[in-house]
């Protein structure tokens, strides 16, 4: 188990490292990096500061070195448009995603799950049909559109909810159900194929010998297991909803670090987007080791080896 | 018989539809099973014995079986006709199953005392105590060494022998009257299977149960059971006392099943003597024949055997063929 | 369970209708025809747009600004779908979008498969320590969310056509590479590729004329599961203004432009994203048919 956390924890540092190189080269060579890292009215003597700063009159690999120094120390640069160090931008905003992402899983899965399980029980049925057209569709539709809709619906046309900003507890609705939109689907189709394979298998049989009601066997024995492979997705599904909070923050004007994302790339903020981005594979990969880590805790095949 | 057989079985019919057409994997089934007999089931693979098991169990695999035609009487009462709810709780009271594979049929994410602890208190409800102490008692009845620390251990913790004991344990910690054992040594190692099957034959003795034991083997038949059927494509074609069958089979199937068993006083393969083998293949249970599902692969085959199927021909008091050679007693 | 399996015969007929039998379900379901009346419209769109737009999608006619729809009140027969912010006639826009979205998904998946395809056969032909350096690349594209490279790609190269396509290039290879290796894996166990190998045939020339005449199905299945995909990535990346940049005429870049003007001018943004549903609803219920069809064992994923 503690082997199995160390490997996971450097195969996480590897490619973080890889992350930050491929961040470092495509800054340094498409075009000029002052430009890229100055804003337009900077004056010769910032210019020169900087590149005094980041040695860029000095061999690729020295600049890599210096950057590789100042990364180490938290320093990555600071954000042309605010003015501000890069990494307190994105500490500032941090929060603010983080208290939208735990409804948007929980939503999520309050639903993919149930309905993978309804759908996997009544296989071929209307129920699962009806399931699969669901899923279909919160695959089909872009989140950012359908962000909009419910700003359509909901706050233009019916009134019922605001629009956007951070605010009370109403404020949360359209944000996270948007978020958790196209999880659900995600959620649903794993489930409904992991709890179909279970189902086949001896154990529930035995399960069925004994005598068990429906219920115990399929929520209970099934389910358990058919959480693993749901589990192992964890991991790419918040991959998935960091990125879907640019588009979900952007809507909905939310200003977390997905809306930071954005910001950077509407004002070609450079310093910004290489901070936020190595910052957020560092998110994406300790939630990725926790995911891990509770999976082990779910198969105690993994957890007891 | 004057005593009421614990399992009776009548001409069941399960066929699978499936998109290609019907397949008649249980065609005709019909044997009885008394208190406290170890009634053998014997076949190839793919004739039909472990989806017999599973009719009497209600549990049939999905994507399109189905029980056609028959009845199962468990202590005189058709359990075909009972509802779901109903035929929940007569598993595993009344009628209770081993399966094959002991590697996958404990659920991996549950300890043994967990999935032993429902077991028991389908029967009864107790305290906690009481119920862990049950489940040791369990466990030391199908000769588990330390049963206590094996409760909070995980299938994928033991080794497959001990857990095909732990099935055993929750197959008849109901205390069934009837136990199905569907091959449940074919996936342990010789040594093992040995041991499986003395503990098998002191647990019947121990509670009295009826055990229906499904195998390919005969070998193990003449050790484990008192009475033996043997099945060919979807029917039983000769049903009698292990003896009698030993001694004078008399179906040509049976006859050529236990000519290719290796005899501990005859020559060993390959040294003289040969093993007998069948020629041919088992019909299609899709497309069957109008007369006897043998015919193709007998060696006494006469136009009347493939013109119509024998009916069964009682040959002694407990001892009935399917065959148009065989004399009626 | 021993069922005896008839040969598997191939009929063009059971293709399109397949066999029904009592008590059992079809396997799989009809030719998907409504899906692919939808993708055929819009392919037509995509290739004669010029023909088929009443006005140019470009220009601006600022005094027809925010028409509504012809059916609503307001609205004028001149612009069946309104008008944007800028005049532009929104039914024109849609129809040069189609091409735009047709374009990057033909250089995207072209580039990206392709790529995919190379690297999984490679891997899994070869085996060994390339097959390991590869599949650790893999799991790394997984791993990271490809979106955050490609908007780093727009703002270090600049917007444009050709950084669209490798960004989105960038987030499809690895799911190719990972599958096809699994095809390569199980098809090196045959019997034809061991043949070739003992009559001397070179490595490149075994997975030429072995292997990628049967791992194409798999690759075409995956081609047609990811075209949703990209479709749905160009239509993000250029809301985001990552993406093609203005005034070239994108679907996503459309819902953007009138995501300000919900309240007013709600056809703006909502008529686009009817049409990026509507397409990527179609191309995956015709590869969900494809892949039932051409490689059932893709059906996991």
């Amino acid at each position: 188990m503690k082997r199995y956390i160390a490997r996971r924890l450097m195969q996480g540092v590897v490619l973080l490292c890889m992350v930050g190189t491929i961040v470092f080269f495509l800054g340094r060579l498409t075009g000029n990096p002052v430009d890229l890292m100055m804003p337009e009215d900077a004056t010769a003597e910032d210019r020169a500061a900087l590149i005094q700063t980041l040695g860029l009159d000095g061999p690729i690999l020295d600049q890599f070195a210096i950057f590789v120094g100042r990364a180490i120390q938290g320093d990555l640069g600071t954000s042309i448009r605010m003015r501000q160090p890069a990494v307190e931008a994105f500490f500032d905003r941090l929060p603010n995603t983080l208290v939208l992402l735990p409804w948007a899983i929980l939503l999520a899965m309050l639903l993919g799950i149930p309905l993978g399980v309804v759908a996997a029980v009544n296989r071929g049925s209307f129920l699962d049909r009806a399931a699969g057209t669901v899923a279909v569709l919160g695959i089909a539709m872009p989140s950012f559109w359908l962000g909009i809709l419910l700003i359509f619906v909901f706050s233009v046309e019916l009134g019922w909810l605001p629009s956007g900003r951070m605010g009370g507890p109403a404020h949360y609705v359209l944000p996270v159900i948007t978020l958790a939109a196209f999880l659900v689907a995600g959620f649903m189709r794993i489930t409904r194929s992991a709890m179909l394979e279970v189902m086949e298998s001896e154990f529930v049989k035995l399960a069925r010998i004994k005598g068990l009601s429906e219920g115990v066997v399929i929520w209970k024995h099934c389910l358990r297991n058919a959480l693993i492979p749901v589990l192992t997705l964890w991991g790419v599904f918040i991959g998935n909803l960091i990125t879907g909070a640019i588009v979900t923050e952007t809507v909905f004007a939310w200003p977390g670090i997905g809306r930071l994302t954005y910001e950077a790339v509407i004002y070609r903020d450079f310093p910004l987007l290489q901070a936020v981005i190595i910052l957020k594979s560092i998110l994406i990969l300790s939630i990725n080791l926790g995911v891990d880590i509770l999976y082990a805790y779910v198969d105690p095949r993994i957890r007891l080896a | 018989m004057s005593e009421q057989p614990v399992l009776e079985v009548r001409d069941l019919h399960t066929h699978f539809f499936l998109r290609r057409g019907v397949v008649k994997a249980v065609d005709g089934v019909s044997f009885s099973l008394r208190r406290g007999e170890v009634l053998g089931l014997v076949g190839e693979s793919g004739c039909g014995k472990s989806l017999t098991a599973l009719s009497l169990m209600r549990l049939l695999p999905r994507g399109g079986a189905r029980t056609v035609k028959g009845e199962v009487l468990l202590d005189g009462e058709n359990i075909l006709e009972r509802t779901p709810a109903e035929m929940r709780e007569i598993r595993g009271r009344r009628i209770s199953m081993v399966l094959q594979d002991p590697q996958t049929s404990l659920n991996p994410v549950f300890s043994i005392g967990d999935q032993l602890r429902e077991a028991i208190q389908r029967r009864k409800r107790a305290p906690h105590a009481e119920i862990i102490k049950e489940a040791v008692a369990a466990l030391r009845r199908v000769e588990i060494a330390a049963p206590e620390q094996r409760l909070d251990q995980y299938p994928h913790q033991m080794s497959g022998g001990m857990k095909q004991r732990v099935v055993g344990a929750i197959a008849i910690s109901g205390e069934p009257g009837v136990l199905i054992a569907d091959e449940p040594t074919t996936a342990l190692d010789v040594t093992i299977q040995l041991q499986y099957l003395k503990l098998l034959k002191r647990l019947q003795a121990e509670t009295g149960m009826a055990i229906l034991f499904i195998t390919h083997d005969f070998g193990v038949v003449g050790r484990m059971c008192d009475r033996v059927a043997v099945m060919y494509a979807g029917r039983i074609v000769e049903c009698g006392p292990v003896r009698q069958i030993f001694e004078a089979p008399q179906h040509p199937y049976t006859r050529a099943l236990i000519a290719s068993v290796p005899k501990m006083t005859g020559p060993p393969p390959g040294m003289g003597g040969r093993l007998a083998t069948i020629e041919g293949q088992p019909p299609s249970l899709m497309d069957l024949p109008v007369g006897c599902r043998f015919a193709g692969r007998c060696p006494l085959v006469e136009q009347r055997c493939l013109d119509a199927y024998p009916g069964t021909v009682r040959i002694g008091p407990e001892h009935t063929a399917d065959c148009w050679k065989v004399v009626p007693a | 369970m021993a069922i005896a399996d008839p040969p598997r015969r191939l009929s063009l007929w059971r293709l399109v209708w397949p066999a029904r039998v009592p008590g059992g379900f079809r396997r799989t379901a009809r030719v998907p025809w409504i899906p692919i009346a939808i993708i055929s419209v819009i392919v037509v769109m995509a290739l004669f747009a010029p023909l088929l737009a009443p006005y140019s999608p470009i220009d601006q006619t600022l005094r027809d600004k925010l028409l509504p729809p012809a059916w609503l009140a307001g609205g004028s027969d001149r612009y069946f779908l309104g008008t944007d912010a800028f005049g532009r006639d929104i039914l024109s826009r849609l129809i040069h979008g189609a091409r735009i979205s047709l374009i990057v998904a033909l250089l995207a998946l072209t580039a990206g498969g392709g790529v995919g395809l190379l690297v999984g056969i490679v891997a899994g032909y070869l085996g060994g320590a390339v097959d390991s350096v590869l599949m650790r690349l893999v799991d790394a594209a997984f791993a990271f969310p490809a979106i955050l490279f490609a908007l780093l790609l727009a703002v270090t190269m600049g917007q444009g056509l050709g950084t669209l396509v490798i960004a989105i290039s960038l987030l499809l290879w690895a799911s190719f590479a990972r599958l096809i290796r699994g095809e390569v894996l199980s098809l090196r166990q045959r019997d034809f590729v061991a043949l070739a190998r003992v009559r001397g045939c070179s490595a490149p020339r075994i997975m030429l004329t072995h292997i990628l005449p049967n791992v194409f199905n798999t690759f075409m299945v995956l081609v047609t599961l990811n075209i949703g995909v990209v479709i749905i990535a160009e239509a993000t990346l250029s809301f985001l203004g990552a993406g093609i940049p203005p005034p070239t005429p994108s679907w996503g870049l459309m819902i953007s432009e009138g995501r300000g003007r919900i309240a007013d001018a709600w056809w703006v943004a909502l008529i686009p994203g009817i049409a990026i549903t509507l397409m990527v609803l179609a191309v995956n219920l015709f590869g969900d048919w494809l892949r039932d069809r051409l490689d059932p064992r893709l059906r996991q994923l």
